[in-house]
Order: structure tokens, then sequence, then C-alpha cells
């Protein structure tokens, strides 16, 4: 196994999670598309927020409540930044991405009507599937599915005949979160504006493995959850073109997002604002800008190329098990595993596992579609981050060898 | 053998291993000799839902005890319901709905009882006793 740039004792030594033992057994954190572990610099500023700084924003005159929007604007500067947004003002501070495709698919109310059409993946989260049925069922417009092929590709040939002159929105993952697949999300939005429909893609699991440029990709709506990079929970983003987030309507009403309220007529602030009503996760994010902070620091290019080698090393063991099969083996994927060996339950595996001090994920990785597909009850996932060592590797077959020895 | 005769004999089995490994495989093999529920009630109407495994169970009146069938897709949580059943099974509805599982703990299997972890055995061991409930009913 050749070396990458990365430090891994300097890094794994920023989390003091990874220190820990389970079950008696040094920790092996193998659950990474669920949530990430989170680093010193990031819990640091946190408390540093709440011992310094903690008091609420915007319009305070005190000292603490502007240096707190200070950090909370700094924040969203570097979320701007990283994700290459033309304005900082195009990025809504949400709690995560659930309440990013919430807000975004709630506001196309005002815009569709029966008879229009939405395309999803069959490769979604319930997460981008469930608001779209709401909307769906409140507008009566129709939501046909991109099916995937055997290998867990999406079927673009099938994507191309659903679109037409009545596609008002597709949402697609950038990357799926049960089996790690890169969608081509460059094609789907050219494809998707060509019959003038706009495009949301879920980027809660690209997050940690790859940078998006939202303006290069020409995408409307990009969303994506803090504790995916290292961040805190509870806080995350949604990114729309200021045209966009301009048109639609709020999603919630209260303090700050007001302009003038009177009980005949209120207005609505300017962007970001009109989408964050009440009082923010001020010290969630400002770990999220740390978070970022922390990655970029880290480096994305080394991440993609250490994961990419832990990717390989893993999958290459794992074949090696006697019944187990790899679903969405494909060369374009992030460093995520998701596979079941012949006869054996998903849950029994990740049990022994467990019993090991090895966290993997079981279950249908709220994808109860792609389940389907396959005829399978769930999957095991082992989902990898730039902190995970050849070593940990190793341990994971070795697990698996052994509950497999233990349940056939 | 009374329920609490029972739960301690299952305490006594499990004492004599020395790590989970051990605990494991008993479990797992116990799980091969659960009285498996008749294909006519493994229905979708009887199974109990969890997230992660599924269980169905089935309950009969033979006298003035209730026999227990289930049966899950997961291997290991096929084990705690031979378990629970063989504590449970032929017993009295007053009894059964008289007992607990505290003995699961002692036997370092807690944690597959915990509502968190969504295999379905929390709801199986309220289905055990909404039958207890309701046989105790019919033969009063």
């Amino acid at each position: 196994m050749s070396n990458t740039s990365l430090d891994l004792a300097k890094i794994r030594a920023d989390f003091p999670i990874l220190q820990r033992k389970v079950n008696g057994q040094p920790l092996v954190y193998l659950d990474n598309a669920a949530t990430s572990q989170t680093p010193l610099p990031v819990i640091e500023a946190i408390s540093d927020y709440y011992k310094n700084t903690n008091a609420n924003i915007h319009r305070g005159v005190h000292a603490l409540s502007q240096e707190a929007t200070e950090q909370f604007e700094e924040a969203r500067k570097k979320i701007q930044t990283h994700f290459n947004a033309k304005h900082a003002h195009e990025i809504i501070l949400t709690s995560g991405t659930t309440h990013a495709i919430n807000l975004v698919a709630n506001g196309f109310a005002a815009f569709l009507k029966a008879g229009d059409e939405l395309i999803v993946s069959e490769l979604e989260h319930h997460a981008n599937i469930v608001p779209w049925q709401m909307l769906c069922e409140r507008t009566g417009a129709q939501l046909n599915v991109i099916p995937m092929t055997e290998d867990g590709t999406l079927d673009m040939g099938v994507y191309h005949s659903l679109l037409n002159e009545h596609t008002k929105v597709v949402f697609v993952n950038h990357v799926s979160n049960a089996l790690g697949i890169i969608n081509p999300i460059d094609h789907i939005i050219e494809k998707a504006h060509a019959v003038g429909a706009a495009v949301l893609i879920d980027g809660a699991q690209a997050a940690p493995h790859i940078v998006p440029d939202v303006q290069a990709l020409d995408v409307d709506f990009y969303t994506m959850s803090a504790h995916k990079i290292c961040g805190p929970t509870g806080i995350g983003m949604l990114y729309g073109k200021a045209e966009w987030l301009g048109k639609l309507p709020p999603y919630q009403g209260g303090g700050e997002m007001i302009d003038q309220v009177t009980f005949k007529k209120t207005t609505y602030a300017d962007l970001p604002h009109k989408f964050e009503a009440g009082t923010p996760n001020i010290a969630g994010g400002v770990g999220f800008g740390a978070a970022i902070d922390y990655m970029r620091r880290v480096g994305f290019d080394a991440i993609a190329a250490h994961e990419h080698e832990l990717l390989q090393h893993a999958t290459e063991k794992l074949n090696q098990i006697d019944g187990l099969r790899i679903y969405g083996d494909v060369a374009k994927k992030v460093a995520v595993i998701s596979f079941n060996v012949d006869g054996i339950h998903p849950y029994d595996i990740g049990t022994i596992l467990d019993k090991m001090g090895i966290a993997v994920r079981t279950g249908h990785h709220c994808c109860q579609p792609i389940m389907d597909h396959y005829q399978i009850p769930g999957t095991v996932r082992a989902s990898f981050a730039f902190y995970n060592t050849h070593d940990e590797v190793e341990r994971l077959v070795a697990g698996v060898e052994k509950a497999v020895r233990m349940l056939r | 053998m009374t329920i609490t005769e029972k739960q301690e004999e299952i305490v006594a089995e499990f004492a004599l291993f020395d790590d989970w490994m051990q605990r494991y495989e008993y479990m797992i093999e116990l799980g091969k000799s659960l009285p498996l529920i008749a294909p006519e009630y493994k229905t979708d109407d009887n199974i109990i839902k969890g997230c992660q495994s599924k269980v169905w169970a089935h309950a009969e009146l033979e006298g003035d005890k209730i026999v227990f069938t289930a049966d899950s897709d997961a291997i290991i949580t096929k084990g705690i319901i031979a378990i629970l059943i063989r504590v449970f099974s032929h017993q009295h509805p007053k009894d059964i709905l008289a007992a607990d599982t505290n003995f699961i703990d002692e036997i370092g299997l807690k944690e597959h009882l915990s509502p968190t972890r969504a295999n379905g055995l929390v709801s199986m061991i309220k289905q055990l006793k909404m039958y207890a409930i309701a046989y105790q009913t019919q033969l009063s």
C-alpha cells in the first residue's frame, strides 16, 4: 500500500473519540456516511463560542451580539467560498439537508399545478423522496422515477425519455448514501435545464469526499449537512441561485425573516434571512465554518486519494470472502461499501462486528426502494473517512470473516 | 418448571461461558431449537416490525397454559426469541403477566432488548404479554 500525503497519526490525534474503546476493543468507526466524527478544532470553536461570545445575532447593539453575528456570517462566507457560490446570501443555513429539501419542496407548491411532472431517482434517501411526494399530493403534480440498472447506476436512457416540457423539477443525490455511487449530475442538470426544469442536488453524501462548484455545475439548489464533514449535527445548508430563492415563498414565518410586520400585511426580509426564521443554530454555524476550515486544511485532494486506497483495499479483501456480494461496485464511487453475505442477515453481521468494536450501519439506510430493487431486507454498510486506516480495513475484513464463521 | 426456575436455569447455563463469543455461539445454537411458527401464521399481518429484523409470533392455549411459536429473519434475534419462549411458553397466562425479562441482563444480552435496537424484540415481548392478557380473560 502506497502512502498518501496524509499524516494519519497527527489527524487521528485531532479526534478524541477515535481513542476510545467499544466493547473492550479499540473503536473502528466505519459509519461515517451516517455521521462523521468531530475534531478538536471544531469542538473548540463551538466551546469558545459559548464561553466567550454567546448572544443572539442580528440587530443587537451590544458587543457580544455583534461579535456573534460576525462569527455566524463569517461561517456563511466560508461555506460560500467552499462551494463557490456567487453570493453569500445564496447560502441559507438550515438544520440540515432534510430541512433544506423540505424548504425547497414546500416553496414549489406555489409554482406547480396538476399535470406538471417531477423526476426523482430510485437511488434517493427518503429525505429526497417524501417531501416531494407530499408536494405532489398538494398540487396534483406527478412523480416520475429514474430507475437503477443492475450495477446500481442510474438508467440515463430512461431519464432522457422522462424529460419533457411538463417537467418542472429534477432532484437527485450527488452520491448515493446506500451504495456510494457518484451520479452524473452535470449531465442530469444540463438535460433538465434544456427542458426548463429546475434541479436540486442532495449533496449530503458527496460533501465529505468531493468539492462541488455550484456555479460550474449551474445547479439551482444544492443541499448538505455539516455533520457529514466533521461539523456538528443540527446545521446544514441550502445553496440556491439568488433568482430562485427570490421567487420561492418563505418556508417558516417568525422573527428574523421579516422586513415590516403589521396586522394588515408583513413584508419579508431580503436573502438569506427570508428563509432563516427564528434564532438559528449559531454555535452550529460557527462549528460548520470551523469544519470547513479543518477539512480544507487536511485537503480534499489528499482525502480523496487516501479514501480511494481504503476503498480499493477493502473491496479487494471483502470480495475474497465466500458468498459476499457488494452492491454498486462500480468505478465512480466514494469510499462506501454496501454488502451482504449469502444466507446471513445484515443485522446479524452488524451485531457481531459491534461486539468487536467495529461500527458499521445495517438496514435499509433510509433507501427502501433500493432494497426493494435488490429484493433484500438491507445491507451492511461500511463507510470510510479520511481518518480511517488500512489497519482498520484489515480489522473489518477479519471481523466479517469471524461473523460469517459464527453465523453460518 | 416455573418461569423463575427456567430463568435461573438459563442464567446458570450462560454462566459457564467466559466471553461474548461463546455466549453468542450458544444463543445462535438455541435459535435453531426455536419452536417455529406454523406457515399459516407466518403472514404479513403477524409480522412484528422492527426496522432491522422481522419477528413473527403466535400463541395457542393448551389446557390452561400458553404455547408460543415464533420466527425471525435474523439469527441473533431468533436466538433471543428462543430464550424468551423457553421461559414463557407452557406457562399460565397470569404467571406470564407477572414475569419480567431482567434475566436477559444477567446473561449479558441486555442490549438486544433495548428499544433503540429496532429489532422487533421489545414489541415482541409486548405481544407475548398481550396474548397472555387475552387468554387470561378467556380462562377467567
